[in-house]
């Protein structure tokens, strides 16, 4: 808990009958993504943070500097807790040229001019619109705006950013590149960050943990490849609950530890990097016996557990025997009628067969 | 009311150029054009009667004699030093109406604003009279200054400055409220993240944003200074060089020398036009 460096916080909050409670923590470097319906108090948490909001008690530490603590009265306001903000809409200062939009955090904070428009410079290439940098934001599309963003929330050096579904406004055909460049500026490049988004994806690819709030509350918390597989309350179940297999990419998709290769379609990411294969369990066939024909994913499991969910039935697996091990914790949607004419029940030995057009190959943090 | 005619825009001027010209007029019901004609005309054909009355042959004669040329020197002065003091109190209680929270109290704050609003739907006269039993002889104020000072305000030029700015600060304050309530408290939220100062935010980006919101309402309450009549002949009266501003001398003018007060009345619409085709102040150009 009293961690010398990274964020530390206990907040309290209550009011017009919404009530949080709740206590994190984000070590140095780390990427923590908080998950939660609506009204669960992810934007409260966020102003708390920021120091937009006070809470009624609390405490508050970045990188050992109390920014907040209600038990002596101490409170810093938002300009000067070095905690920065990305939000859903860029918000770039539409008066200013890009250039200066980024120059403007390091001039707040008294960086001669000529150095602050050098560091500008080097952020705006760094997030790939360097040549952009003269442009006003009305000259921007939305992705290249949400760049600029990155790039000016990064120029101050925060101890901590704050990711307020920073890929949400954007265009479908913009969200995977910003996202490949959130997880190399952000995950990779060991900013301190608490990320906040309703996309399962978003927190697999950029967190190191993901944290669970419902009404106020942390209800769970974990490393975000554990809590997005095997979610255990209904919201991260309903958000997350995708078959995900970890591994290496490589040309076709990704290679397991063991060395089984899963087809899929690569989402911007470089082979031989730490990868995981996505797909939904809806995506996945179940055989009693191995399918042949057509190239695809086809792996032995034994099925654990069968979970009635809404009109479909979902199948646990587990390892088969002399099977690969990696396939705890899948799940297979099937419909009553396919698991009548399986005959299947927990214990069972049968094949999961995935298309590999439904399998996404994202990179992940490592 | 209280937005009136001066409703403050959005910094949006990117769509400038785009007319549409595909458009098939959603929303207006043909018998609309009738109604909409007729209030044009009773707006526009005031003013073309007065051109059809102006005798051009002797206008600039009338237009350049001392009376005339007094009166137009006096109320450009006076407008400038009004619309200045609006910019210097009114532009600080403008923010303060947008931004200001007084935690406790949020009624407080809607009955000052009723209160700074009061002068656009008073009639003016009562505004001079006010100002008159605040600061005459016997007023509350004025035998105070009177006695210590020995200062008298009414029926000077600095009391038309005061009539004016009574009369016009409402007019830059709702313009400008508007324009910061419209940039919102984002962007500045934004800077504060990025490490920028109340202060420091609220000159690099607050004053940028709502620049065109602030140059609006000092267009407009320039132009009311110009005309304003009721309160600076309550509070001032009409003394030529040093009350006798351009509207106070039309309308005496009108009782004896009709000519006379047709060609100033001219000079009055010229102005007029100037201010809503330069100034072009947000909301009266329809894109407001």
């Amino acid at each position: 808990m009293s961690a010398p460096s990274g964020v530390e916080l206990a907040a309290r909050l209550e009011r017009d009958g919404f009530a949080l409670e709740l206590e994190l923590t984000v070590a140095a470097g780390e990427v923590v993504a908080v998950l939660g319906p609506n009204g669960a108090g992810k934007s409260t948490l966020l102003g708390i943070l920021s120091g937009l909001l006070r809470p009624d008690s609390g405490l508050l530490r970045v990188d050992g500097r109390t920014l907040l603590d209600t038990a002596d009265g101490t409170f810093v306001p938002p300009h000067r807790r070095g905690v920065g903000l990305l939000a859903q809409e860029a918000l770039l200062f539409p008066h200013l040229s890009a250039l200066a939009n980024v120059a403007f955090g390091p001039r707040a904070q008294g960086t001669p001019r000529a150095a602050a428009e050098e560091r500008a410079r080097g952020l705006l290439a760094d997030v790939g619109v360097g040549e952009l940098a003269a442009r006003r934001p009305a000259q921007l599309s939305g992705g290249q705006q949400q760049r600029v963003a990155l790039a000016r929330a990064l120029a101050p050096r925060p101890g901590l950013l704050l990711l307020d579904e920073p890929l949400a406004a954007l265009d479908v055909d913009a969200t995977p590149a910003m996202r490949t460049l959130l997880r190399r500026v952000i995950a990779d490049g060991k900013q301190t960050a608490l990320l906040v988004t309703h996309d399962a994806l978003d927190a697999l690819v950029l967190a190191d943990r993901v944290v669970v709030l419902d009404r106020g509350r942390v209800v769970e918390h974990g490393p975000a490849r554990e809590v997005l597989a095997r979610p255990r309350s209904p919201f991260s179940a309903r958000i997350a609950g995708l078959d995900l297999v970890p591994g290496t990419a490589d040309a076709g998709g990704v290679r397991t530890a063991d060395g089984t290769e899963i087809h899929g379609r690569s989402v911007e990411v470089v082979a031989g990097e730490p990868a995981v294969a996505v797909f939904p369990p809806s995506a996945v066939a179940v055989h009693a016996r191995r399918p042949g024909g057509s190239p695809r994913n086809v792996f032995p499991v034994r099925v654990a557990a069968l979970e009635p969910r809404g009109d479909a039935v979902r199948l646990r697996a587990a390892p088969a025997a002399g099977g690969p091990d990696w396939v705890s914790g899948l799940a297979a949607d099937v419909t009553p009628a396919a698991v009548a004419e399986l005959g299947v029940e927990p214990g069972h030995e049968v094949w999961f067969a995935v298309k590999a057009t439904e399998v996404a190959v994202h990179g992940r943090h490592a | 009311m209280t937005t009136g005619p001066v409703a403050a825009a959005p910094p949006a001027r990117r769509r400038d150029g785009v007319a549409d010209r595909h458009g098939t007029g959603v929303g207006l019901p043909v018998w609309m054009w009738v109604p909409a004609g007729l209030g044009f005309l009773v707006i526009a054909l005031p003013v073309a009667g007065l051109l059809w009355e102006a005798d051009w042959a002797e206008t600039p004669a009338l237009l350049t004699s001392d009376a005339a040329l007094s009166a137009l020197r006096l109320s450009l002065l006076t407008a400038a030093i009004s619309t200045a003091l609006c910019l210097l109190l009114g532009g600080p209680l403008a923010v303060v109406l947008a931004r200001g929270r007084i935690d406790r109290l949020p009624r407080l704050m809607r009955a000052l604003r009723s209160v700074v609003l009061l002068p656009l739907v008073l009639p003016p006269v009562v505004g001079g009279l006010s100002l008159l039993f605040l600061l005459g002889a016997n007023g509350l104020v004025g035998q105070g200054l009177d006695t210590a000072f020995g200062i008298f305000v009414p029926f000077t030029t600095a009391a038309v400055v005061l009539a004016q700015t009574f009369v016009a600060m409402p007019f830059l304050i709702v313009s400008l409220e508007g324009a910061l309530r419209t940039a919102g408290e984002r962007y500045e939220a934004t800077a504060a993240t990025l490490g920028a100062s109340p202060g420091l935010a609220f000159r690099r980006v607050t004053v940028p944003l709502v620049l065109p919101g602030l140059a609006s309402g000092l267009v407009l309450a320039f132009a009311r200074c110009m005309g304003e009549f009721g309160a600076t002949i309550a509070f001032a009266g009409s003394l030529e060089g040093t009350t006798r501003t351009l509207p106070l001398l039309v309308y005496l003018q009108g009782e004896t020398d009709v000519a006379g007060a047709v060609a100033l009345s001219l000079l009055l619409v010229v102005v007029s036009l100037v201010v809503i085709v330069v100034g072009r102040p947000r909301g009266l150009d329809g894109r407001g």
